[in-house]
């Protein structure tokens, strides 16, 4: 190993440890803003929306993200669509995201057992207390493990920009392989700033995840 | 202008040359998933024996997979090894290991949460009629967690095929490599074959997922009530 390689490289790993992270999280706020009206749709059958939601979320669930990248970068242009490498990342992660989180608050809704429903009429609450008050916080504790698990999914997903030439870590590593055969010292920065970068929210979302479980029903 | 670029599709032997590609993207996938099975279930049976040294063990291998893109491991694997070891693997046994190092932990993760789910009650109530440990594990747990089981391994099939369009990236010909080359090929003659192409690129992965993903539905449906 190469000490005066890997101190050379760093900083060019910063920069791109950067623009993923960036990358990624505002992907990921997109992925969340998006699945929560898909989920709302879904959860209220608002007619019509609800078929289009139902289309969106399959049809994104069940592709690959680098096959979504290739037609949003190399293919949509074709018919007039340009855009740059880094809306296309965030706007492919978002809606890859949008889909999974989609299904995860969806199912969390769904998951709101029938009797808090009938005890909040029983009460006298009316529609909007019911889903303000009861229906929403049961759901929101209980969808918490799930959007964790896509928020990882999703920041491990960032490696495919590298595929639409967009400077993320996977392209810096490629490149610097490429240019000097440093093979091994470009490897380890990689996993290094991916632990960097994985580590701590995977850690810290163990904690959210046991601080969200306040409103589940019957725990 | 004015054509999407679908014609491209039809010219020689295109459509065909896209559907082998997609076929080696499936071999790899299922070829991972076999091997993933069988080394999931055998680690699923020893992590939930839950001897506190096996299980430490386990939870780094988990928490590497689960924070190290496959992209990563694929870079480390195909490229790693050969600079580092001198090892000269195939772009395609590369990936399989890959994605048999990953698949296995998901399933050891998943044989494990099948076999904890099964009540206490199943255990007591073969006791109580007399059952052997060994007929209680063969008439009564095994079977339980089986039907659990497939549904669950159907998903990480198809998030298996998914993952494998990356192989691209080390330089396998699957699905989009070859959607890349009759692009290239085509330039000249349907500029837009871009659009068409990767369209239909789209299109072959969410039939071949969607339809896995509807079987596993169909099946927990069945089963898992």
């Amino acid at each position: 190993m190469d000490i005066s390689a890997i101190s050379q490289y760093t900083p060019l790993f910063v920069q791109a440890f950067f623009l993923t992270v960036k990358i990624g999280w505002i992907g990921i706020a997109l992925s969340l803003g998006i699945g929560i009206v898909c989920a709302f749709v879904m959860y209220f059958k608002i007619p019509v929306l609800t078929v289009i939601v139902r289309i969106y979320v399959e049809l994104f669930r069940n592709t690959p993200l680098l096959v979504q990248l290739f037609f949003i970068y190399f293919g949509l242009p074709k018919l007039g669509l340009t855009i740059s490498a880094e809306v296309c990342g965030a706007l492919g992660l978002g809606l890859l995201g949008g889909s999974y989180m989609a299904e995860a608050i969806r199912s969390a809704l769904e998951a709101v057992p029938p009797s808090q429903r009938e005890s909040a009429l029983a009460l006298g609450m009316g529609k909007g207390q019911l889903f303000g008050l009861i229906t929403l916080p049961q759901a929101v504790s209980s969808s918490v493990p799930a959007i964790l698990a896509n928020v990882i999914f999703l920041l491990k997903e960032t490696s495919v920009f590298s595929a639409i030439s967009l400077m993320d870590l996977m392209f810096t590593a490629k490149d610097l392989i490429g240019l000097y055969y440093d093979t091994t010292e470009c490897l380890v920065l990689l996993v290094i700033f991916y632990v960097i970068m994985l580590l701590p929210v995977s850690f810290l979302g163990r904690w959210v995840e046991h601080k969200a479980r306040f409103a589940i029903y019957g725990d | 202008m004015g054509s999407l670029g679908f014609e491209v599709l039809f010219k020689g032997t295109n459509m065909l040359r896209l559907l082998e590609g997609l076929g080696v993207a499936l071999k790899i996938s299922l070829v991972s998933v076999l091997i993933s099975i069988v080394l999931g279930i055998a680690f699923g049976m020893l992590v939930s024996m839950k001897k506190p040294a096996v299980n430490a063990v386990f939870n780094v291998y988990l928490e590497i997979v689960r924070i190290m893109p496959q992209m990563v491991l694929l870079f480390i694997v195909y490229f790693g090894t050969t600079k580092s070891l001198g090892l000269n693997l195939s772009a395609e046994a590369a990936s399989i290991i890959v994605f048999s190092f990953w698949g296995t932990a998901e399933m050891t993760d998943l044989v494990r949460s099948a076999i904890i789910s099964i009540p206490v009650i199943q255990y007591e109530s073969s006791a109580a009629l007399g059952m052997s440990r060994l007929q209680t594990q063969a008439y009564i747990i095994i079977p339980q967690t089986i039907r659990r089981l497939i549904p669950l391994s159907i998903n990480l099939i198809t998030r298996m095929i998914k993952t494998t369009s990356l192989v691209m990236m080390i330089g396998i010909v699957e699905v989009l490599k070859v959607g890349q080359q009759i692009i290239e090929a085509n330039r000249k003659s349907s500029p837009n074959a871009a659009f068409g192409i990767f369209a239909t690129v789209f299109l072959l992965y969410f039939i071949a997922c969607w339809s896995i993903s509807q079987l596993s539905k169909y099946l927990e449906n069945k089963w898992v009530k």
